[in-house]
């Protein structure tokens, strides 16, 4: 069948089987491989992306749902080559390791801060629960978030402590 | 190296620089193996065996091979080809028998990955099932059936290992220190317990993943998800009796090792695929469920631990036998048991000592390398061990360590000598305890006891790790120099989130004083562009390679020196330099720039001289020295990280519920060269330390039949799961001859986060937590009836946190066990 999805505001138009998800299409048909597989059953949240502006794991939906639609992955989150200010925090804190997580978790957490803006850290939490990430243990990506909303204090700056 | 540390004023080492590779990642633009898309790319699929022991009667490929679309259909039969990084015993795909549930036995490349899962699903195969051995404590009873009959015609690592041809046991490693009856003699309390954990998947978020293709001419590339692409390569050509100048391995990003993508695992079959498919790019990716069972997991131990011990205090001898569950086949089960033995006793002194540490073949999917190499496992039974041992003579389970720390002075376990250089294990355990007020409740703290009726408990415990690696394990840098005078420096170290490019970067800036904008660290790895590299592994990366960048930056300097002494005229000691130019000291306006002599000086009228400033640094481990077999005596440690954990818990007395308030994490880690990365092992270290302490681990079913094989069913630690204080904390006790004195944390951040959990546990309960992982149930259970707790064997009361079975397994008894054969081939 043929599709035309809009990914981060351009058209593509591709011809597809139906049982393609969207992550795949994404990955083999567009060419955006930013997006990532991790365990192709909706657990783990590497394949986060938007769709019609809500976060979606993309191994779960097929691209034929996403037919006409608009969606946004983790290529579309720097503009004019600078990085957001969520991939700008996320980089002062350390918040990537491995990075194989990091692009369905800032679009995870630009949907947090979208739906509001100043997270406490439980919510910070709540808001990236779905996405798996086995290196950094989480806490540099929480701070990145409070610094990102504003909200990094002295007591909750993490740094290292010499002895 | 680390007198470089006394400078006074370092500018790129011990600050906090952001990654080196960080914004591809944050991109999206990094590409990881699976990214890659070869042209004519064929992708392949693997036929799982469903059973965990069997005789395989007969393969039918005859219909997969007729399937439109498919392009080379594989069976083990065809490839005499047997693998092994230190016991060759693994075939590429099962010969005539299944040794585990999920194994190989047959894989397809075909045009996509649909007509490639259709063509498995048409391969027939014939099965005898027979009984499997699955516990490894039944293993090596006399009876049992042998997982491996010919292990004594199999080639291994005589200088390291030692197998039993005729029993299961894949590897016996011995130490002996002192006089262990004279020992006990002294002692007026033995205490012997037993502790267990089961098997646990790495869980890296990238699986294992290959692109290879083998073209005519027998030149092959291998693009892989690897941590060792040297020891891919050389393997890979061991197995297949190619030159290594004919086989190139690429690492491009990896997400995530962790030591399951250590050693060689998917490649040679995906080279195998192409091969066959006429020298057609294949590509095979594991699902998550395979990474699962096809690919390796970490070995499950049961330890027995007998201390010998004075009413002081003192310990006095201690006998420590390890029973590693290799599964099926010993990749790295039999390397972990020699590291987990040379370091059996954690960092304390242990006058009388004897370690028997066996590795033991059996029916599962098989153990490997996992952050930590065997630490994270025994250290939960030794820090249980010296908590109960405390308990028993009524001391003060922190008194009681701080009592038999090594110390300068100390003998280690081989014989080794601990100096105030090696690293100060005293101040990290008393500033764990400092961090969690151990030994008394806050009044906040016993506010809150108050109000919710759960209980608070602190606990403690130690840790120590060297890298395990062979004893001149050697790497190279090579820094060259861009006609800007900005760097790029060649290493082979794969980057696979642990940050050691940035630290390297960083070192190689402070060395040449530039600014670390100046130097590029290349990310992706080629065997064929990057100087050796044994493998990225044992925490030993900062160390050797930091060292090697050091020397290499050394040397390009000197031949930046050379060129400018010409083009300066004077004598070389009277030459300094910035990051810009090098000058005359005593005159600093006659200079020449880095820019100017990077490919070769031009004179005025055209004369070149010098050339491109190309510097290169090699390191090997120095003074390290193989075990004695009979007695573990020698040198393997290129040095000591050590560490210590503390836990605040507050524990439902009803429910065994609990939540971890703070966890704080100490580390001597010599010199920190990038504090954030620091933290971030540490923190990352300690979740993952946490999954195994609280929720994962491998279930099977009588048959062998693993049955959690997925995130819905082994869980690991999501961001609600992680306490609500986080605390790292660095000792810096410079390493002589580490680079500004640092020596490596990567591994160290896993180990003994679950016995601080299960000694916190026991202080708030009472609760004698002998088996991890500790989920609210086993709480629940220990502290009511003390029943077994272990069903991860789901018929084997074995594991449990008892510690008086001996009886069902005479074997065990002294003299019982099979004679271990002579040293050297059996």
């Amino acid at each position: 069948m043929k599709i035309s999805v809009t990914v981060n505001g351009h058209v593509y138009e591709r011809d597809i089987e139906e049982h393609w998800t969207l992550l795949r299409v994404l990955r083999e048909n567009v060419g955006l491989t930013g997006t990532k597989e991790g365990c192709a059953a909706g657990e783990c949240g590497a394949c986060t992306v938007f769709l019609k502006g809500k976060t979606v794991n993309s191994c779960l939906v097929l691209a034929a749902e996403a037919d006409g639609c608009s969606v946004e992955t983790i290529e579309g989150e720097a503009r004019d080559g600078e990085l957001s200010a969520i991939q700008a925090a996320f980089s002062r804190h350390h918040a990537v390791q491995c990075g194989f997580c990091t692009g369905g978790m800032i679009l995870s957490v630009r949907d947090l801060l979208r739906r509001n803006p100043t997270p406490n850290v439980a919510e910070i939490k709540a808001g990236i629960e779905g996405n798996f990430c086995r290196c950094t243990g989480y806490l540099q990506i929480i701070e990145a978030v409070l610094d990102v909303s504003g909200q990094l204090t002295t007591a909750t700056v993490g740094e290292l402590r010499y002895v | 190296m680390s007198e470089n540390a006394n400078r006074s004023e370092m500018k790129s080492v011990g600050v906090s620089h952001p990654r080196v590779e960080v914004v591809g990642k944050l991109t999206g633009d990094a590409l990881y193996t699976g990214d890659l898309v070869m042209p004519g790319m064929l992708h392949a699929k693997v036929k799982q065996s469903p059973h965990a022991r069997a005789r395989i009667l007969s393969i039918d490929t005859s219909k997969a091979q007729s399937l439109p679309g498919v392009h080379a259909v594989l069976t083990g039969r065809e490839l005499d080809y047997r693998l092994g990084l230190y016991v060759v015993d693994k075939d590429i795909l099962a010969k005539d028998e299944v040794r585990h549930f999920g194994e190989a036995v047959a894989a397809v490349a075909a045009d996509s990955v649909e007509v490639a899962a259709r063509a498995i699903e048409l391969i027939a195969v014939e099965y005898d099932v027979l009984t499997p051995v699955l516990d490894p404590m039944q293993a090596i009873s006399p009876e049992a059936p042998l997982v491996h009959p010919d292990l004594g015609s199999y080639s291994f690592v005589e200088a390291a290992f030692t197998p039993q041809p005729g029993t299961n046991i894949a590897n016996l490693t011995r130490m002996r220190k002192g006089d262990i009856e004279k020992g006990f003699a002294e002692a007026e309390w033995v205490i012997e317990r037993e502790y267990t954990n089961p098997s646990v998947q790495h869980v890296p978020l990238e699986t294992h993943v290959t692109v290879a293709q083998w073209k005519a001419g027998d030149e092959v590339t291998i693009w892989t998800s690897a941590q060792s692409p040297f020891t891919v390569r050389d393997l890979f050509c061991s197995a297949m009796r190619l030159p290594l100048n004919q086989v190139r391995v690429v690492v491009p990003h990896v997400g995530g090792g962790f030591g399951g993508k250590a050693g060689i695992h998917l490649e040679p079959l995906v080279a195998c695929l192409s091969r066959k498919a006429g020298g057609r790019p294949v590509r095979l990716q594991a699902t998550r469920e395979e990474e699962f069972s096809l690919l390796p997991c970490r070995s499950a131990l049961t330890y027995k631990i007998k201390t010998g011990v004075r009413s002081d205090g003192k310990i006095t001898a201690q006998q420590m036998t390890m029973y590693w569950d290799a599964g099926a086949y010993a990749d790295y089960a039999v390397n972990v048991t020699r590291a987990s033995s040379y370091s059996a006793a954690g960092p304390y002194e242990i006058p009388n000592a004897w370690v028997d540490a066996y590795t033991i073949y059996t029916n599962k999917p098989y153990g490997t390398a996992y952050r930590g190499f065997g630490h994270v496992e025994f250290f939960w039974g030794l820090e249980r061990q010296m908590e109960l041992v405390a308990l028993a003579i009524g001391m003060d389970p922190l008194e009681f360590r701080l009592k038999n720390l090594l110390q300068p002075g100390s003998t280690t376990l081989t014989g080794e000598k601990i100096s105030e250089h090696s690293g100060n294990p005293r101040k990290c355990l008393n500033e764990a305890a400092r961090a969690i007020d151990y030994g008394r409740l806050t009044p906040e703290e016993e506010r809150r006891q108050e109000r919710t009726g759960r209980r608070i408990g602190k606990g403690l415990a130690t840790l120590h790790k060297a890298p395990a690696m062979p004893s001149f394990t050697a790497t190279a840098a090579v820094v060259k120099m861009n006609s800007d005078g900005s760097v790029i420096v060649n290493i082979a170290l794969s980057e696979i989130g642990q940050g050691s490019a940035t630290a390297v970067g960083q070192i190689a800036a402070e060395t040449l004083r530039f600014p670390v904008a100046r130097v590029k660290v290349a990310i992706e790895t080629d065997t064929d562009k990057e100087p050796y590299d044994w493998q990225t592994v044992a925490s030993k990366g900062l160390i050797l390679t930091g060292n090697a960048t050091v020397l290499a930056c050394q040397d390009l300097l000197k031949q930046a020196y050379d060129v400018a002494t010409q083009v300066l005229r004077c004598n070389p000691a009277d030459l300094d330099h910035d990051a810009q130019k090098i000058f005359v000291k005593h005159n600093p306006d006659a200079s020449v720039s880095f820019a100017a002599l990077a490919i070769g000086y031009a004179y005025p009228n055209g004369n070149g001289i010098g050339g491109p400033l190309v510097g290169v640094g090699r390191y090997v481990a120095q003074g390290l020295s193989n075990l004695a077999k009979e007695t573990g005596q020698g040198l393997p440690a290129l040095d000591w990280t050590y560490g210590a954990h503390g836990v605040i818990v507050e524990v439902d007395p009803n429910t065994g519920e609990f939540d971890i308030l703070k966890i704080a994490s100490v580390f001597d880690v010599g010199k920190v060269v990038n504090p954030a990365i620091v933290r971030g092992q540490c923190i990352g270290g300690m979740i993952q330390g946490l999954g195994t302490a609280l929720c994962e681990g491998y279930i099977f079913d009588e048959q062998g039949h693993l049955l959690n094989p997925s995130f819905t069913d082994n869980k690991i630690p999501t961001a609600k799961d992680i306490p609500e204080q986080i605390e790292s904390i660095a000792v810096e006790t410079p390493q002589l001859d580490g680079p500004f004195g640092a020596r490596g944390v990567g591994e160290h951040p896993m180990i003994s986060v679950a016995p601080a959990l299960g000694n916190a546990i026991h202080q708030a309960t009472g609760a004698e937590l002998m088996h991890m992982p500790m989920r609210f149930e086993d709480v629940w259970r220990a502290m009511r009836n003390k029943e077994p707790i272990d069903n991860w064997i789901t018929d084997s009361p074995v594991g449990s946190c008892r510690s008086h079975l001996e009886s069902s397994r005479p074997w065990l008894d002294a003299g019982v066990l099979p004679e271990p054969a002579p040293v050297g081939r059996g």
